[in-house]
């Protein structure tokens, strides 16, 4: 089940793990990406604090961590090519995987539906 | 976008090619087109972008004598280069300073006959008009054209112009010529912001658009946003007004020197006489304590404007990044800042904080990418 943030980031939830990226659209506002950090897997994540920064030519920004939990992966593709984020924001290009401290902490996210029309 | 920002003569270009639009000095302006600004970089150095800087001020000094070179002289009693000796038909870089030496803004001096036109930073153009009335207003009217401002640039940028106006090709890096445009009486410079070969056009506001669409019919032409035109001139290691020059900047300092000629340092015949001269002067016998350095952060990490600079990993901070971000030519991240003069030498290994993290930057020779101009 896909989920959506207010600061455009999806997640995809699978048990108690989720996969964290940014939005198509979100990629598309940034432009070309040329660099990307994420999280270091072990790191634990408190919901709202910066847990990824992906930079384009022009600006740094921070992507905050849309749960709270435990970083189980990254995606070291995203590293190494900062542009298949861009292209592929919501598919190859995710970010980090996060083991959620309380699944419940999704309930209140937006489904595909409602992130369209708050994106708009 | 909000009510208080003005569009340029091209807005309705700008969006017919799908301008992502931001407000910027006061105007709405293209900060990328759907090429992206990776993209719009790399093939202004290999054909030719098309760039609306209509924002920029555009401001023409008449004599009141009739005789250009009263207008020089007076002008020369705000800027520290040679306008005397500028011929006509030909275009100079120049800076205003305030009583301290302080960097107020930067600009371009052409010689079109009958008056000088200077081209000066969006900015700063309101300042700069009322300044310029303030101090010669004796010497000379002082007009703001109402006039649209392209530029061209690119090693296709001469093969584009051409094809609309074939005088072109005869001219060389920093030429000025009012010609004929579409039926429109335009004043081009060879000139730029980019470190390429190219022109800078000013044409009346409703030619604009045709001349434009012009350019843009040649498919070595693609319309370029802010975005890229940020990243071409610092790979050029050129200067932006606001950020690694300003009143608490100088121009020993900021490495523009080469501006300031012997004609206007002590022993010249006409040495000092500008705002803030006796500091000025003695800083180019004495050397700035400080300096502005290309910088090329060793890691991936970009480093960007404001980032703190440090000698070691441990210290306080000796100085700061005024410019910083990717150089899409280099594929690598670049920065230019401040640092002290013992540190400032090509190949100096510093530090730079970016997010709580000191990362290792060496200082590197401007500019980054060499210059494409028509010298000969």
């Amino acid at each position: 089940m896909r989920k959506f943030t207010d600061e455009h980031e999806w997640l995809d939830c699978t048990g108690e793990v989720a996969t964290v990226g940014i939005t198509t659209h979100a990629a598309e506002q940034l432009g070309d990406l040329v660099f990307i950090e994420l999280p270091k897997v072990g790191a634990k994540l408190t919901k709202g604090e910066a847990a990824a920064v992906v930079e384009s030519v022009k600006a740094a920004s921070d992507v905050y961590a849309p749960v709270s939990g435990e970083v189980i992966a990254v995606n070291e593709v995203a590293v190494t090519d900062p542009s298949s984020v861009g292209t592929d924001p919501q598919g190859a290009g995710w970010l980090y995987r996060i083991r959620l401290d309380d699944p419940a902490s999704l309930d209140g996210l937006m489904d595909e539906a409602a992130y369209a029309e708050f994106a708009k | 976008m909000s009510p208080d920002v003005a569009c340029t003569p091209l807005h309705a270009l700008h969006l017919r090619h799908g301008g992502r639009m931001v407000p910027f000095a006061g105007y709405a302006m293209p900060v990328q087109y759907p090429a992206g600004l990776l993209k719009e970089h790399l093939h202004t150095r290999a054909e030719a972008g098309l760039f609306d800087v209509s924002h920029m001020g555009q401001i023409r000094l008449t004599p009141r004598s009739g005789d250009v070179d009263d207008v020089a002289r007076a002008l020369e009693t705000l800027l520290p280069i040679d306008v005397l000796g500028l011929k006509p038909g030909r275009q100079r870089y120049g800076l205003l300073l305030d009583a301290s030496g302080g960097i107020r803004d930067d600009l371009m001096v052409a010689h079109c006959g009958d008056s000088l036109v200077l081209v000066v930073n969006a900015a700063n153009k309101v300042a700069d008009e009322a300044y310029l009335r303030a101090h010669l207003a004796d010497a000379c009217t002082v007009t703001v054209l109402a006039r649209a401002l392209v530029a061209l640039q690119g090693p296709g940028a001469e093969a584009a112009l051409t094809r609309l106006a074939p005088e072109v090709a005869a001219m060389r890096f920093m030429d000025v010529r009012m010609l004929g445009l579409l039926g429109a009486s335009a004043i081009v410079t060879r000139s730029g912001y980019t470190g390429e070969d190219g022109f800078e056009i000013s044409i009346p506001e409703d030619k604009a658009e045709a001349l434009a669409e012009a350019l843009l019919a040649d498919p070595a032409v693609l319309p370029i946003g802010l975005g890229a035109r940020d990243s071409l001139r610092l790979e050029a290691g050129l200067c932006l007004h606001g950020n690694d020059i300003d009143p608490g900047t100088d121009p020993v300092e900021a490495g523009l020197s080469w501006a300031i000629p012997r004609v206007r340092r002590r022993g010249g015949v006409r040495a000092g006489g500008f705002p803030g001269a006796a500091r000025i002067l003695s800083a180019l016998e004495d050397g700035p304590s400080r300096k502005r350095v290309g910088l090329r952060p060793e890691g991936p990490t970009p480093v960007r404007a404001g980032a703190p600079l440090f000698a070691d990993e441990t210290g306080t901070a000796v100085g700061q990044v005024t410019s910083g971000g990717f150089g899409p030519s280099l594929q690598a991240p670049i920065a230019m800042g401040y640092l002290p003069a013992a540190l400032a030498a090509p190949g100096t290994r510093v530090f730079a904080e970016v997010r709580g993290k000191r990362l290792a930057v060496a200082v590197a020779a401007l500019p980054f990418v060499p210059a494409g101009f028509k010298r000969a």
